[in-house]
């Protein structure tokens, strides 16, 4: 038993002989939790994860013996926890609307009993190895919670309970170790957050998680076991792409991390989650879903750990086969929460503030992401999305520039296209993705052959528009070729029908690959056609009021995915519209509209 | 503890007073110290061991003689009490009265840093208010219990824009206004408490309205107090008394300004214009108190007013609380030059919680869609005017020269409106469409094609 010797903020400095860096405390009379960060001599240094105020030099404080661990069994999906998995709902239940201090509620359920099914395996062989699966729980009716060895455990299985209903607390099965002693076995297990769970060896990652966004999965893709980041000033959409993609992507489990932002927007995803189907499985969408939450106004020191937290839990379903992706809002706050205990610990600021590790730190979180072999020989993976909130938009800052080095697909958010209501505002100059030669050979295979083209087709367009655009600032359109205006008229449809996708629009918001793909290629084709036409000395100003265009711009909110027979339909008249302008040109010679550009 | 005086002060200055030789004290707890000439000062533990204890003292550590200061620890955080009462009164930032009038007697008293609203207890705004204003009520509509501060600068209207919000902010249907006020200025000047208070007055709301004020010419360290103790306040009449409370704040950059100062006294690490890297978790808890409580009627409605340095966005300050709050009206003077009031400068202005209050069932079904086309043609007419200062008027085409008058009209008309002009949604929606049909209907893709049928005043199809 130690005791406080002095309370500064919510760091507090400990009287605790025996204690080791990392470990828990439980500090005070109203029994604050939190962490040892610094040691010197007797005396340790501990930052709690609530508000100090109230607490006094002399009261009691002790170590607890183990670091933030969570608890990792069934009753994780369908809810929400707070930064060191405190679960909101019970915390609820216990203390009201607003969360009391030192509120104590275990992370899983101890009275709700689950239905086990033992696995058949464990009988032919009762030598067992950590990851190894014990049997099953049927969590939520679409995931099967399978119950896993716990990774460092390995030995020969004694007994193990049969089929029936039980708590998580209870025995389902006893190992012997091989040095004799006798290991229970309970439907959950406890890790460290901070350690990063073992799997056999790292896969390649070869599958594009569709999110249904189209400038995402189409222009700038990300796999399933891959890292990417989202920055953008505020405003520019980077909560809404990240909702889109927890609601559309084709991942088995999403995990929310709100860190350090709106309660609101955990709000709005504990209310919208549950009426929403999951377009791949027909379920609702909560059942695959969890949330962590440390919003803004909940202590600070909490918000650090809550990244662990959460990508702890997605490491928990990948090592039972599971494709999880998480999404992090926003990983700025984590590294603001950062600087703030460096700070405290009076540790050397190097730019702005954050600490020289900084780059280190973010780099061994988001190597937790990747597709592995399990311990048991399945396959699974984490995808890690992290939002970036960058002071004043600024790229340069170092929280952006290091997760920029360090991620493969780069969704940079701009604010101009945000500001002209150009959602979502990913920008197709700056952002980048490294994975589009894997996600072209899945394309090629299951959607159409000619993706890469069309993409790089559409990628050119985009840029050669960009071009003329900064022409047009400075002289006007008229300077402009027939050509030079078409490609403009061309590069426009394609920001309006295709690029942009609203959210809030019940067809628009999800795309199919085949939608997407659908659209791409005919917007293409119109731009040739029209290109074709130009060249034989059509004027672009013709074209240009061709009702195509704007019939063109709203396909993509008029056909839903999964019904693409009228969609195809208009796009097979599109020769037919132009063969109508092509008549007056194709007998005559090409004449030319010679404006030259300056 | 709370009734002994020590007198063990060991050091004081730039604020903070060091005390020796008293044990036990509580981190956060209150403390009151008197010195040689009798006057009462306030203060703050922030720092607690056996050998030391820090007190910040709000107002200033000057004058104080070390032998002849005594502190009493007062065992408690600041609390503010609270009773129906409190309505019609005005508070200095630390919650005692400042019109002349007795205090607030009550056994309630509340902790001014309330605590955190557990995120499974919220509930998410939907329901619209409808200021009167076509600016935001069309393009940035303020939901009840959102947060959305205005961004403004020195010189521009910022405060008349908030007192006409007040006066004219009310549910769809409802009569007047359906709101009691909290309101709060720090750092403010007596010019701008003034106006305010003749502004409630002339609208016969008085008795519905609280107020704070901490001015400029008073203790910077109480106005860190002054927001904390209105939303303490605020919170009471919401969620006690089941009152939708408007809660009108100004100038968080005055608040900001203290807490830099204050956290340069404490020797905080500063991490950008020598904020502290806290600033941003501090303005969210003043923020995040703004909201509505699953099975509460009451809710709290947040309008900051927050003037940018040198008009600059980017600056911590603005950028922290954009961050933060649900949207932001921005405020520009280009606009106020040109004499257009409200100087609402649309695109960089945003409502976050809008697209979950309007449309069919909240306002009107076209909303939606009529609010992003103004969004996008304004967008792309600001594009033709910069080219047309280029080139000059004459040399645009026909199309873009329709924008051109598009933006003038959306400007003048649109935006524009009177101080004392009160216009419903319906009205706002009908003058969109009456400008969006100057551009033709071709160009309007964010609208469907039966809203064109239905309001567009050219189109027949
Ligand atoms: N894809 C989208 N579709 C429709 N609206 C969007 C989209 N992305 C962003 N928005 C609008 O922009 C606002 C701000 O987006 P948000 O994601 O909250 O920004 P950030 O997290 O970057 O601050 C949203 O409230 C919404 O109105
Ligand atoms: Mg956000």
């Amino acid at each position: 038993m130690g005791k406080i010797i002095e309370i500064n903020g919510p760091l507090v400095k400990l009287q605790l002989p025996e204690t080791v860096l990392g470990e828990q405390v439980r500090v005070g009379r109203i029994g604050l939790i939190g962490e040892v960060i610094g040691r010197e001599g007797d005396t340790a240094l501990a930052q709690l994860y609530e508000d100090t105020a109230g607490l006094r030099p002399g009261e009691v404080a002790e170590g607890l013996g183990w670091s933030l661990s969570v608890e990792l069994g069934p009753g994780l999906l369908n809810a929400i926890f707070d930064g060191v998995q405190r679960p909101l709902n019970a915390v609820r239940d216990k203390s009201g609307d607003r969360i009391a201090r030192g509120v104590a509620v275990p992370a899983l359920s101890r009275e709700q009993r689950w239905h086990f099914v033992p696995d058949p395996r464990r009988h032919e062989n009762p030598h067992i190895v950590g990851g190894d699966v014990l049997g099953t729980v049927q969590e939520t009716a679409s995931i099967l919670h399978r119950i896993l060895t716990p990774p460092l455990i390995h030995g020969e299985l004694m007994e193990l309970a049969p089929e029936g209903d039980y708590t998580i607390d209870e025995v389902i099965g006893r190992v012997q170790l091989p040095d004799g002693r006798i290991e229970k076995l309970q439907l959950f297990h406890r890790w460290p957050v901070r350690t990063p769970r073992p799997f056999k060896r790292r896969d390649h990652a070869v599958k594009p998680l569709i999110t249904g966004q189209r400038i995402l999965d189409t222009f700038y893709p990300l796999l399933k076991g891959g890292k990417a980041a989202i920055p953008g000033p505020f405003g520019a959409g980077k909560t809404m792409l990240q909702q889109q993609i927890a609601r559309w992507c084709n991942a088995e489990i999403v995990i929310y991390v709100g860190c350090g932002e709106r309660g609101n927007e955990l709000t709005d995803v504990l209310e919208f989650m549950p009426e929403l189907k999951d377009p791949h499985t027909g379920r609702p969408l909560m059942e695959r879903t969890l949330l962590i939450a440390n919003t803004s106004n909940m202590p600070v020191v909490a918000r650090e750990a809550s990244i662990y937290v959460g990508i702890t839990l997605a490491e928990y379903f990948r090592d039972q086969g599971y494709d999880v992706v998480m999404v992090a809002d926003s990983t700025s706050r984590w590294a603001e929460a950062l600087r703030e205990v460096a700070g405290r610990l009076g540790q050397m600021p190097v730019e702005e503030g954050y600490p020289a590790y900084l780059g280190s730190r973010l780099a061994a979180f988001y190597e937790r992401a990747g597709r592995v072999e399990t311990l048991a020989g399945d396959h699974g993976s984490v995808t890690l999305i992290g939002a970036v909130s960058p002071p004043g938009g600024d790229f340069s800052e170092p929280v952006t520039s290091h997760t920029k080095e360090i991620i493969q697909t780069f969704w940079a958010l701009s604010k101009e296209l945000a500001d002209a209501r150009h959602y979502p505002a990913v920008d197709w100059l700056e952002s980048f993705s490294g994975y589009v030669p894997s996600a072209a050979k899945w394309w090629a295979e299951n959607i159409d052959p000619g993706w890469a083209a069309a993409r790089a087709a559409a990628l050119d367009l985009l840029a050669a528009s960009e071009e003329l655009q900064r022409i047009v600032n400075l002289v006007g359109v008229e300077a402009l070729s027939s050509e030079q205006r078409w490609t403009l008229e061309a590069s426009g449809l394609l920001k309006e029908g295709l690029l942009q996708q609203a959210a809030t629009d019940e067809v628009d918001s999800f795309s199919s690959p085949e939608k997407q793909y659908a659209l791409l290629a005919a917007l293409l084709e119109i731009y040739r056609h029209g290109m074709k036409l130009v060249k034989l000395g059509a004027p672009a100003r013709r074209l240009i009021q061709m009702p195509l265009l704007s019939q063109a711009r709203r396909w993509k909110s008029q056909h839903k995915s999964d019904d693409l027979v009228a969609l195809q339909a208009k796009i097979a008249r599109i020769p037919v519209e132009f063969e109508q302008i092509a008549v007056d040109y194709e007998t005559t010679a090409p004449v030319r509209e010679d404006k030259a550009t300056p | 503890m709370k009734n002994i005086e020590f007198r063990t002060a060991t050091s004081a200055q730039g604020g903070l007073l060091v005390m020796g030789g008293v044990t036990g004290v509580a981190a956060g707890s209150r403390v009151q110290i008197r010195d040689h000439a009798g006057r009462l000062r306030s203060g703050l533990v922030i720092r607690s061991a056996d050998d030391a204890v820090l007190v910040e003292v709000f107002e200033g550590t000057d004058e104080l003689d070390l032998e002849r200061t005594w502190v009493r620890f007062l065992d408690e955080p600041f609390k503010l009490p609270v009773s129906r009462d409190i309505l019609g009164r005005v508070f200095n930032g630390a919650g005692l009265p400042r019109d002349g009038r007795p205090p607030i007697i009550s056994a309630d008293r509340r902790n001014v840093n309330g605590e955190p609203l557990n995120p499974a207890a919220r509930a998410y705004p939907r329901e619209f208010i409808q200021t009167g204003i076509s600016a935001i009520d069309g393009m940035n509509s303020l939901t009840r219990g959102q947060k959305l501060p205005i961004f403004s600068g020195g010189g521009l209207p910022h405060n008349r824009v908030a007192a006409q919000i007040v006066r004219q902010a009310k549910l769809l249907g409802e009569g007047a206004s359906s709101f009691v006020v909290v309101f709060a200025a720090f750092g403010a000047s007596h010019a701008d408490a003034r106006f305010f208070q003749e502004s409630f007055e002339e609208s016969g709301v008085l008795n519905k309205v609280v107020m704070f004020l901490n001015l400029a010419d008073e203790p910077v360290i109480e106005r860190l107090l002054t927001p904390r103790a209105a939303l303490t306040a605020a919170e009471y009449l919401a969620f006690d008394l089941d009152y939708h409370v408007l809660v009108v704040m100004t100038d968080m950059t005055a608040y900001a300004e203290a807490l830099r100062e204050v956290a340069v006294l404490r020797g905080d690490v500063p991490a950008r214009k020598g904020y502290p890297g806290y600033l941003y978790s501090d303005l969210a808890e003043i923020y995040e108190r703004a909201g509505r409580i699953k099975n509460r009627r009451g809710s709290i409605t947040m309008i900051p007013v927050l003037s940018m340095p040198s008009d600059d966005i980017t600056h911590p300050i603005p950028d922290l609380t954009g961050y933060i709050t649900e949207g932001q009206i921005v405020l520009g003077r280009e606009l106020s030059n040109q004499g257009v009031y409200p100087p609402v400068t649309v695109l960089p202005s945003l409502s976050r919680l809008m697209k979950d209050g309007i449309g069919k069932n909240f306002t009107r079904e076209d909303h939606p869609h009529v609010a992003s086309q103004l969004f996008a043609s304004y967008a792309k007419a600001l594009e033709v005017r910069g080219l047309a200062a280029i080139i000059g008027a004459e040399e645009l085409g026909d199309a873009d020269r329709r924008y051109l008058q598009f933006a003038e009209a959306f400007e003048r008309r649109f935006i524009g409106q009177g101080e004392e002009e009160e216009r419903s949604i319906a009205d706002t929606l009908d003058l969109a469409w009456e400008l969006l049909s100057m551009l033709p209907a071709e160009a309007l893709i964010r609208v469907s094609e039966e809203e064109l049928v239905k309001y567009h005043k050219a189109t027949v199809i």
